[in-house]
């Protein structure tokens, strides 16, 4: 029987879809008709010392691609801003009323080791099933000394994990912001400080677009903006990266993963899932189209999982991930050129003009003289960038056909036009 | 609201408020987001067929792509500088036959893109802001030029003329201006005086002054503009209906579809305009369709279009007959009239069923006869060729080059009155957009 369940850090969750922490899971109310619509588990907004934060009024702004569909907000949201025992209480009630889902308590506090060990006591005192330290937020927090101002020293990342690790006896997960250059760096020191697992991303720190007539970026508040947290599903590559990174990385080999970044759909979770990921978190996707899109994500992927013959998340999990390399380890004798399928083609001319004017020439038209045309691509000059089979309008007309050269593989350490030395790593 | 079109049933008249409401827009305009879904189904593609398809060559892709990045008037601008009676044309235009036949969509058997509703919106977002003209004048060539006939063709040719610096005088036989804009083409298509603004839109570039109830052949000669201007466009299009020698076309009740039209769109109330009960409209052609159709959300109870041959034989598109169909008018094809009968007025009026079986268009033997108190005769146009004595004309029409000039050096002509493409609004504008860059050269090469 193929099936959903999964574990991360030791925690058995009924399916990996979890709502990262955030409005969604920001009260009783949310959390349980998400455990309703079929999450297995959240990670409670993240709460901090009291007094709780106050928000400011316009929080999100919007990023939308031609067709009016939102690819991405960025918001300006501090953490809870509920009292910490209100929260706690909630907390409580939900686990009794839901035993079968997961609870992550999400918590920071400013550098100092006993904010940090008593808040993570009450939380875990509150009965949940782990704990997750938010080292990402990119606004407003960190300019108090905390979120990535934290997670952006790979010191301090190290010893907020070790100090909440010290304290209690529940999987750590540390949160890391994709708000640095290596996010190997972060994530050996989340290792060394003792973390049972890795959350990632939190948000891209990003202005998300400028009000033309305000002159201000949005969102605005009272005329001013500032840069705030960018995610949704334009930041799915960027996480898919870092996940990536830490999945094939020797340092961080064993180091679990939550992963988190633009999972809309049961695709993006087995992407995740095979470059490395034990469990996933959303939060964005939800915001859009309420808790409901987790039907789909249970759906899609147990039928994907059926029809691959992979009966557990395991069986597919890290499977993308020896096939992740660095360019180095590329083979350089491998040959693909584009193929249009004349009967799908219905001449368009955005595979031609994308070729001519940006990539190699490599595409011909010839007016058959009533009124019609025909694309052909002109195999010498092709150089198989792929980039008009992206822009061509129907699906799979133009194919991606290898070439058999029958020359063996051959990386570029190994290639005779490496005068530079290179040597693989 | 009243769901339209409404039409008379079981011998109850319409009210006067239903028959507004049956001529109100064929197709309601796009809403701003309508606009965008329909503006999403276009690729962008590059050398566009619908680009090729359009007599005047506008750049549909920029033009759609510009309405996607919010740059409205922009779109209206690249319509404009190919179409400055874009708006009309993307009410009128047989799109079906036109580029929306050649949007590459249809070959993936999808829906084409909408690209005459796309057009209306973006002219029509321009136009209700009434802005600045968006064109502007080249220098002053110190050359005039006079148009004679201020309808499409004419008109398109005074606007580029404007704007390639000439002075243009337009002289046309009617009190309006616009030409089958005004006059011709359906109610429903050209709603809220729309022909009148455009014209007055289109006079925003200045240099164009138009002097009206001047009647070529009649209070004026072809040598007054000759002698008077550096050139001369004649647009007199093809206006004078065919004569259908019949037994009874003197009967009361009979007229041309052309003039029922015609005095249908001047109306104030399309309510005063009569008629018939069983109204009979001989013809195939678009004109035929669209006195039938305005006929039936007149409120005619009965409305028969016959047509002497087949459905392939009709001119209309197949468009234009399946609204026609839809609104209620009954075709009857392959009947030739014979007479219309009636002491006074028609009553009634009989047709020869016809053939072409073996090849030769026929009678059958057999005839049969269909009430009619209302006739219209719609078998077709020709030229007034009264006052172009001088010019050579060829197959009825005024012969031109390929720059449009006539056999008279310096007068050109274009639209309906010479063998251009289609008989269309849009081909009008093309040839006299065309004829004032000829012109332009011609006035350029001659010295003095
Ligand atoms: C009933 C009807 C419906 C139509 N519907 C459509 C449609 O839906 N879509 C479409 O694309 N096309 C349609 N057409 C065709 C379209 O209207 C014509 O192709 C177009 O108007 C031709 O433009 P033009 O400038 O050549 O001539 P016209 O529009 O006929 O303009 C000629 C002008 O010259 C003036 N004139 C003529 N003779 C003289 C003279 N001797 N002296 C002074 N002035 C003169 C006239 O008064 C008129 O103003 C329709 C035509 C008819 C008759
Ligand atoms: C409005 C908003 C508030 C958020 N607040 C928090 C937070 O309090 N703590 C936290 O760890 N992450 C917070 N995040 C980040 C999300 O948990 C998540 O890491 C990020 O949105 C990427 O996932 P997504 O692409 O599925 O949205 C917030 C995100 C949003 C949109
Ligand atoms: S794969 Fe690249 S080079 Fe080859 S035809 Fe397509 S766009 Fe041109
Ligand atoms: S982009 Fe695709 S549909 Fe368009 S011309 Fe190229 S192959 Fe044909
Ligand atoms: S052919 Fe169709 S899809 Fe292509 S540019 Fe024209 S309207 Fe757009």
């Amino acid at each position: 029987m193929t099936d959903l369940r999964c574990t991360i850090a030791g925690i058995n969750s009924i399916n990996p879809f979890w709502l990262a922490s955030a409005p969604p899971t920001d009260k009783q109310t949310n959390v349980e008709r998400a455990f309703a619509a079929g999450w297995g588990g959240v990670v409670w907004k993240t709460l901090g010392e009291n007094p709780p934060v106050v928000n400011v009024s316009s929080r999100y702004g919007v990023h939308k691609d031609r067709k009016n569909g939102i690819i991405g907000i960025n918001n300006i949201e501090l953490i809870s801003d509920r009292p910490l025992e209100v929260n706690l209480r909630e907390i409580e009630q939900v686990r009794k009323n839901w035993p079968d889902r997961v609870i992550i308590g999400s918590m920071m506090a400013p550098i100092d080791e006993r904010a940090w060990k008593e808040l993570a006591i009450k939380i875990a005192n509150s009965g949940v099933h782990g704990i997750e330290l938010n080292l990402g937020c990119p606004h407003g927090m960190c300019e108090r000394g905390m979120g990535s101002a934290i997670g952006q020293v790979p010191d301090l990342v190290e010893q907020t994990t070790r100090w909440v690790r010290e304290v209690v006896d529940i999987p750590v997960f540390t949160k890391l912001t994709p708000n640095i250059t290596n996010i190997l760096v972060p994530a050996e020191a989340a290792l060394r400080g003792g973390a049972h697992a890795v959350s990632l991303i939190n948000t891209v720190n990003s202005v998300i677009s400028v009000d033309l007539d305000a002159m201000a970026p949005t969102p605005i508040v009272d005329g001013k903006g500032t840069h705030g947290g960018y995610c949704g599903a334009a930041v799915k590559p960027i996480a898919l990266n870092m996940v990536a990174e830490i999945a094939r990385a020797q340092e961080t080999r064993g180091l679990e993963i939550s992963a988190i970044g633009g999972i809309e759909t049961w695709r993006d979770a087995a992407e995740f899932i095979a470059l490395g990921a034990s469990a996933l978190q959303v939060c964005t996707a939800a915001m859009l189209y309420g808790f409901r899109i987790v039907e789909d994500m249970n759906a899609g992927l147990l039928q994907f999982m059926k029809q691959k013959g992979y009966r557990s998340i395991e069986d597919f999990r890290g499977l993308a991930v020896p096939n992740t390399v660095d360019w180095n380890q590329l083979n350089m004798n491998f040959d693909t050129k584009a193929f249009i399928k004349k009967d799908d083609c219905i001449e368009c001319g955005r595979c031609y003009i994308a070729c001519e004017d940006t990539s190699h020439q490599a595409i011909s038209i010839t007016e058959l003289g009533n009124g019609r045309r025909e694309f052909t691509v002109k195999n010498d000059d092709c150089v198989g960038c792929n980039l008009c089979a992206h822009v061509c309008p129907v699906p799979d007309c133009i194919d991606m056909r290898p070439v058999d050269n029958g020359l063996p593989p051959l990386t570029w350490p190994e290639h005779p036009a490496n005068t530079m030395g290179v040597k693989n790593s | 609201m009243v769901e339209k079109p409404v039409y008379p049933k079981n011998g109850r008249t319409l009210s006067a408020a239903e028959i507004d409401c049956n001529f109100e827009d064929l197709h309601r305009p796009l809403s701003a987001a309508q606009a965008m879904g329909a503006a999403d189904s276009c690729i962008y593609c590059y050398n566009a067929p619908c680009v090729t398809a359009c007599p005047t060559s506008i750049d549909i892709p920029t033009f759609i792509h510009q309405i996607k990045t919010g740059n409205v008037n922009g779109a209206a601008e690249t319509i404009l500088s190919e179409n400055i009676l874009g708006g009309t044309c993307a009410r009128a235009c047989p799109t079906e036959i036109l580029c929306e036949q050649a949007c590459v969509r249809n070959l993936n058997d999808e829906p084409p893109v909408q690209i005459g509703s796309l057009q209306r919106f973006a002219v029509d977002h321009l136009m209700d802001q009434q802005g600045a003209h968006p064109f502007q004048r080249a220098q002053s060539s110190g050359r005039t030029i006079a148009v004679l006939g201020a309808g499409p063709a004419g008109l398109a040719c005074a606007h580029r003329a404007s704007m390639l610096g000439h002075d243009v005088t337009i002289f046309e036989a009617k009190p309006k201006s616009g030409g089958l804009n005004e006059y011709g083409l359906a109610a429903y298509k050209m709603v809220d005086d729309f022909a009148q603004r455009e014209v007055e839109f289109l006079m925003g570039i200045g240099g164009i002054s138009v002097r009206h109830g001047q009647q070529l052949g009649g209070n004026l000669a072809l040598s007054d503009l000759t002698d008077n201007f550096d050139a001369v466009f004649l647009g007199v299009g093809f206006t004078k209906a065919n004569p259908l020698p019949l037994p009874g076309c003197d009967l009361q009740g009979v007229e041309n579809a052309i003039d029922f039209i015609a005095s249908l769109r001047q109306a104030e109330k399309k309510s005063s305009v009569a008629v018939g009960n069983n109204v009979v409209v001989i013809g195939g052609g678009n004109t035929a369709i669209d006195a039938a159709i305005q006929a039936k959300r007149l409120g005619g109870n009965s409305v028969t279009l016959v047509y002497r041959r087949g459905e392939a034989n009709m001119s209309a598109t197949a468009w234009e007959i399946e609204l026609a169909r839809t609104n209620g008018v009954v075709i009857r094809l392959w009947a030739a009239p014979v007479a219309i009968e009636g002491s006074a007025r028609a009553e009634q009026m009989t047709f020869n069923t016809m053939s072409d079986a073996g090849g030769t268009y026929q009678p059958t033997g057999e005839s049969f006869t269909l009430p009619a108190d209302h006739v219209l005769l719609a078998i077709g146009q020709s030229m007034n060729k009264s006052g172009l004595e001088n010019l050579t004309i060829d197959g009825g029409k005024i012969a031109v080059d390929a720059t449009g000039m006539t056999s008279m050096p310096g007068v050109f002509a274009g639209g309906d009155c010479v063998k251009s493409g289609d008989d269309l609004t849009v081909q009008a504008v093309e040839d006299g957009k065309q004829a004032a860059i000829a012109i332009d050269q011609f006035l350029r090469n001659k010295k003095g």
